[in-house]
């Protein structure tokens, strides 16, 4: 693992010159980018850490977007409050799946089709709440797109990029330190062998919330940048389980419980997609649907034959 | 409050659709209880059988009824050959690997049918669709009794191939004991795919009932899926009776939640039972305790 440090560096500062050397239209891809590769890492700790399959994680966007986004809606309030309810709202939704499901011993595909129900439930739900503007939807408003507006994340693309450069280093940051504590050795403890975890005297229950939590905070704040970047919010479109899908896509292309897996998987998928778009639309095959055939293609041919992802092998072969 | 007769009629419609929706959910859940994979590609697979009965009632004015026939035929094909080609080699495979390589099969069907058939909804018309039988202030449509019919009749077939055939007895025999099958010598992975293309066979028979109750249109596949779910969590995953006692009970719930809430809100009623069911009675209702 020696030249992981020189090319986490190389990386560091490319992303940080990037905005000089591209325009804006790549800008964006990178921000989607980088917005997965956030993503994926918050959904990494709880499935690659601690073992615990989540397959409705939208729900945290969900309802971060819609906690920071009422709050700026009905009261102008700015996100810095409201990425603070926002973390507190889907802590408090993620104890709740956490501890209903643990406590009832609830794991592996039962764990996972909770948590789709919880999603779709707060999809509906959404659906029918009135203050949040319902299926029709909440819109933000938007003053102003020249000026660094920090206060209340109002800006040009370029901050965007930024803020969002800022969150995944520091989800990176953050899993790094979290694989090397305590807890990460209790969450991989408990991923390999429950029982074994349980019988060393580890309190699964607790340390599996624990994941659950952290988790849930670090998608919450991707969905208060969600609402602040995309400024309209449908609750068909944030809940919805292909969104959920989305984010699992990345760490399960990169790997699984690696550090570099979500970045790597995030950046291939957008490329791949945005790449497929771009092919398509050369040559002329306009259908509608036939991109995410071609995508789905891909996705099916990686994971068959790099069943633990893209990274995983790839640092076989540099020798990292 | 809705009149009596009014809720009896959507009660008796909620069970007829739910018998044809837990026909559907059979096949998840005899996948489910053999291969120990969840079908995440389900509801796209029975979206599909929906427009292959529509490709064919116009092509050659087909009867849905009749068209159960050789689409189920080739969904067990495609069955056994998506179980044999793709699916086996990922039984031993962590769940998320399992659930990601569905997920691309999904994405690959919804799309190819948004691609051959287009974003608009298609359906059939047979002259029987607007006639009712009358058992007093009960209206009975008679294309749904006859698509709940068709669901119960190849249900019980299929109770019967596990019960009273020698390859239901070794399919069982995997279920209930992989390494133990496998040592007296039976085909696991033929077995296997064997079960697949027997749930495509659900899904294909239960589609081609389906058309006759309402249009398709591509995204039905994901709401398929996720109700196909709901279904065989709350009758008992691996279950074949709870399966169908799911679905009706499903059925009637959206029906009766559609009267008394909202038609919208309907979902939000099974996911919540299915909630309930996973913390209050996680093996289902009629499912064992694994």
């Amino acid at each position: 693992m020696k030249r992981s440090p020189v090319l986490l560096a190389v990386l560091a500062a490319l992303l940080v010159l990037l905005p000089l050397l591209v325009g804006n239209y790549a800008l964006s891809v990178a921000t989607l980018i980088l917005y997965f590769a956030y993503t994926g890492q918050a959904w990494n700790v709880m499935m690659g850490f601690a073992g615990q399959l989540s397959l409705g994680h939208a729900v945290y966007v969900g309802v971060g977007a819609y906690a920071a986004g009422s709050l700026f809606f009905h009261y102008g309030i700015g996100p810095w409050a409201g990425v603070c309810l926002a973390i507190a709202l889907c802590v408090a939704l993620g104890l709740v799946i956490g501890f209903l499901a643990f406590r009832f011993r609830i794991s592996g595909v039962y764990f996972a089709l909770l948590t789709i129900a919880f999603a779709e439930f707060t999809r509906i739900g959404f659906d029918h709440l009135d203050w949040t503007g319902g299926p029709g939807g909440m819109f933000l408003r938007v003053a102003q797109r020249d000026t660094w507006d920090l206060a209340n994340f109002r800006g040009p693309p370029l901050m965007y990029y930024y803020a969002m450069l800022a969150l995944a280093a520091g989800a990176f940051a953050l899993c790094a330190w979290l694989l090397r504590s305590r807890a990460g050795y209790y969450w991989q403890a408990i991923r390999e062998d429950e029982e074994a975890a349980q019988a060393l005297g580890i309190n699964t229950f607790r340390w599996k919330l624990l994941a659950v939590a952290i988790s849930a905070a670090m998608t919450a704040v991707a969905g208060v940048f969600f609402a602040f970047y995309y400024n309209n919010l449908f609750p068909e479109q944030i809940f919805h389980i292909s969104r959920s899908i989305e984010i699992i896509l990345g760490p399960v292309i990169g790997g699984v419980g690696t550090l570099f897996g979500p970045v790597l998987g995030a950046t291939v998928l957008t490329l791949l997609s945005d790449g497929i778009t771009e092919a398509l639309a050369a040559v002329g095959w306009e259908i509608p649907g036939i991109k995410q055939v071609f995508y789905g293609v891909v996705l099916l041919a990686v994971v068959m034959f790099l069943p633990n992802g893209i990274w995983p092998a790839l640092a076989r072969r540099l020798r990292l | 409050m809705p009149a009596l007769d009014l809720v009896a009629n959507v009660v008796v419609s909620g069970i007829l659709t739910g018998l044809v929706y837990g026909l559907m959910a059979l096949g998840l859940s005899v996948i489910f209880g053999v291969v120990r994979v969840v079908n995440f590609a389900h509801g796209e697979m029975m979206t599909l059988a929906m427009y292959a009965a529509t490709v064919l009632f116009a092509a050659f004015k087909l009867d849905p009824f009749l068209a159960m026939l050789p689409v189920a035929a080739a969904f067990f094909v495609f069955g056994y050959a998506l179980q044999a080609g793709f699916i086996n080699p990922f039984i031993t495979r962590p769940e998320h690997s399992q659930f990601m390589l569905l997920v691309a099969v999904a994405i690959i069907l919804v799309n190819a049918m948004l691609m051959i058939f287009g974003p608009d909804a298609r359906n059939v018309q047979v002259d029987y669709q607007l006639d009712s039988y009358e058992l007093g202030p009960i209206l009975i449509d008679k294309g749904r009794l006859f698509a709940a019919a068709a669901a119960v009749i190849a249900a019980s077939g299929l109770f019967a191939f596990f019960r009273y055939t020698l390859t239901g007895k070794a399919i069982r025999a995997c279920a209930d004991n992989y390494l133990g099958a496998r040592v007296v010598g039976l085909h696991v992975k033929h077995l296997y795919a064997l079960t697949f293309g027997l749930g495509a066979v659900c899904v294909a028979i239960a589609g081609c009932a389906m058309v006759l109750l309402v249009d398709v249109t591509p995204p039905l596949g994901p709401a398929y899926t996720l109700l196909a779910f709901v279904i065989v969590i709350v009758g008992g995953l691996g279950s074949m009776g709870g399966a169908l006692l799911g679905g009706v009970l499903i059925g009637v719930s959206e029906a009766l939640a559609g009267l008394f809430i909202a038609p919208s809100a309907k979902s939000m009623f099974s996911f919540g039972l299915l909630i309930l069911v996973l913390l209050l009675r996680p093996q289902g209702l009629l499912g064992r305790r694994a």
